[in-house]
C-alpha cells in the first residue's frame, strides 16, 4: 500500500516535468523569452563599456562585481568553519591548563 | 552530435544512480569524479568552456581529493 | 607517498600547471577562463605537491600563515579597488568612470579593474583551496 502511493506519487512528479519539459522553448530559439533587450544590451555594449572581449568575463566582474564580492565573502566563511571546527587550538590550549 | 549527446546524458544518468547504490564510499568518490568529468565534457557541448574549465578542475579534482581526505580520517564502509 | 616515478613526474609536471594557472588567470578577460577555475588549478598544483612529496615540503612552499594572509588580503585588495569608485565620485565598484587604464581591446593588461579582480578571485580560491586540504590531512 505504502509502496504503491510511492509509486503513483513519483509517476505523477515524472509526468508533471515531462510536460513542463516539453513546453519549454528550444534551445537558441530566436523568439526565447530569454534572449529580450538585456541581452542585446550586453552583446551590443560591452566592447565600449569596458573593453573586454569576453562578454562573461565582463558581466561577472563588472556589471556584476558586487555579486562576486559576495561569493568571495563564502568562501572566506567556508575556511572560517573548516578551521574553526578542524583546528581547535583554543580548546587544545585549555585542556593543557586544566581548567574545563 | 546529437547521438553523442544522448550518449553523454546516459552515462550521467548512470553515474548518478550508481553513485547513491554503491556501499563502497571511496568507490562512489571514483563514480563522482566520472560525474563531474561527464558533465565538463556536457557544458563544452552547450557552448560553455569556462564552467567546463571550472566543473573540470573544481569537481573532478578538488572536491575528489577533498573527498578522499574525510574518508582517509573517517571509516570507508557505509 | 614514498615512490621514485611518482616523484619525478611531479617535479617534472608541476611547473607546467602552475603556468597554465597563471595564463588562465591573466588571460580571463580576453580568453574562456576566470579567476575561480585559474584558481583551483593552481591549488591543485600545490595539493599535488603534497600527496607526492610530503606536507613538509608543501608547507615549507606555502605555510598556513602565508596562506591566512593571501586570503585576507585578496578580498581587502577586492574592496579597495570598489573603494577607488566611491573615491573618484560614482558608485561601489565602478570601472571606465573611475579612471582605471582601459587600453587597447585585446591587450592583457586593458579593461580596467576587471584583470585586477580576477587576480584577487584566482589568489583566494588556490589559497582556500590549499588551507581546506592542508587542515583536513594535517595530524594532530
Amino acid at each position: 500500500m505504502k509502496k504503491a502511493f510511492f509509486i503513483m506519487t513519483l509517476v505523477f512528479l515524472w509526468g508533471l516535468m515531462v510536460a513542463s519539459i516539453i513546453q519549454m522553448p528550444t534551445s537558441g530559439d530566436i523568439n526565447n523569452p530569454s534572449y529580450n533587450i538585456t541581452t542585446h544590451y550586453y552583446i551590443n555594449k560591452t566592447i565600449r563599456d569596458t573593453n573586454a572581449p569576453n562578454i562573461i568575463s565582463a558581466i561577472i566582474n563588472d556589471y556584476r562585481a558586487f555579486d562576486t564580492l559576495g561569493e568571495a565573502t563564502v568562501l572566506f566563511i567556508s575556511i572560517i568553519a573548516v578551521s574553526s571546527v578542524m583546528k581547535n587550538t583554543y580548546l587544545k590550549k585549555r585542556e593543557e591548563k586544566g581548567d574545563h | 552530435m546529437q547521438i553523442f549527446n544522448v550518449i553523454l546524458i546516459l552515462f550521467l544518468i548512470t553515474c548518478a544512480i550508481a553513485v547513491e547504490r554503491t556501499k563502497d564510499l571511496l568507490a562512489a568518490v571514483i563514480i563522482f569524479a566520472s560525474y563531474s568529468f561527464f558533465m565538463a565534457l556536457l557544458w563544452l557541448l552547450l557552448r560553455a568552456p569556462d564552467i567546463a574549465l571550472t566543473e573540470a578542475a573544481i569537481g573532478a579534482g578538488v572536491t575528489t581529493i577533498l573527498f578522499v581526505g574525510v574518508i582517509s580520517k573517517t571509516r570507508r564502509m557505509e | 607517498m614514498d615512490d621514485l616515478i611518482v616523484r619525478t613526474v611531479t617535479k617534472w609536471i608541476v611547473p607546467f600547471i602552475q603556468v597554465y594557472g597563471i595564463f588562465i588567470i591573466l588571460h580571463g578577460h580576453i580568453s574562456p577562463g576566470g579567476g575561480f577555475s585559474g584558481g583551483a588549478v593552481l591549488g591543485s598544483s600545490i595539493i599535488l605537491i603534497t600527496l607526492s612529496l610530503g606536507y613538509k615540503k608543501a608547507s615549507g612552499i606555502i605555510s598556513h600563515s602565508t596562506s591566512a594572509l593571501l586570503e585576507s588580503g585578496s578580498i581587502i585588495w577586492y574592496v579597495l579597488i570598489g573603494i577607488v569608485g566611491i573615491i573618484s565620485g560614482n558608485n561601489f565598484l565602478t570601472n571606465r568612470g573611475a579612471g582605471f587604464y582601459m587600453g587597447e581591446v585585446g591587450d592583457v593588461i586593458s579593461s580596467g579593474m576587471i584583470p585586477l579582480i580576477t587576480v584577487a578571485i584566482g589568489i583566494k580560491v588556490a589559497s582556500t583551496v590549499i588551507t581546506l586540504f592542508h587542515t583536513i590531512i594535517e595530524e594532530d
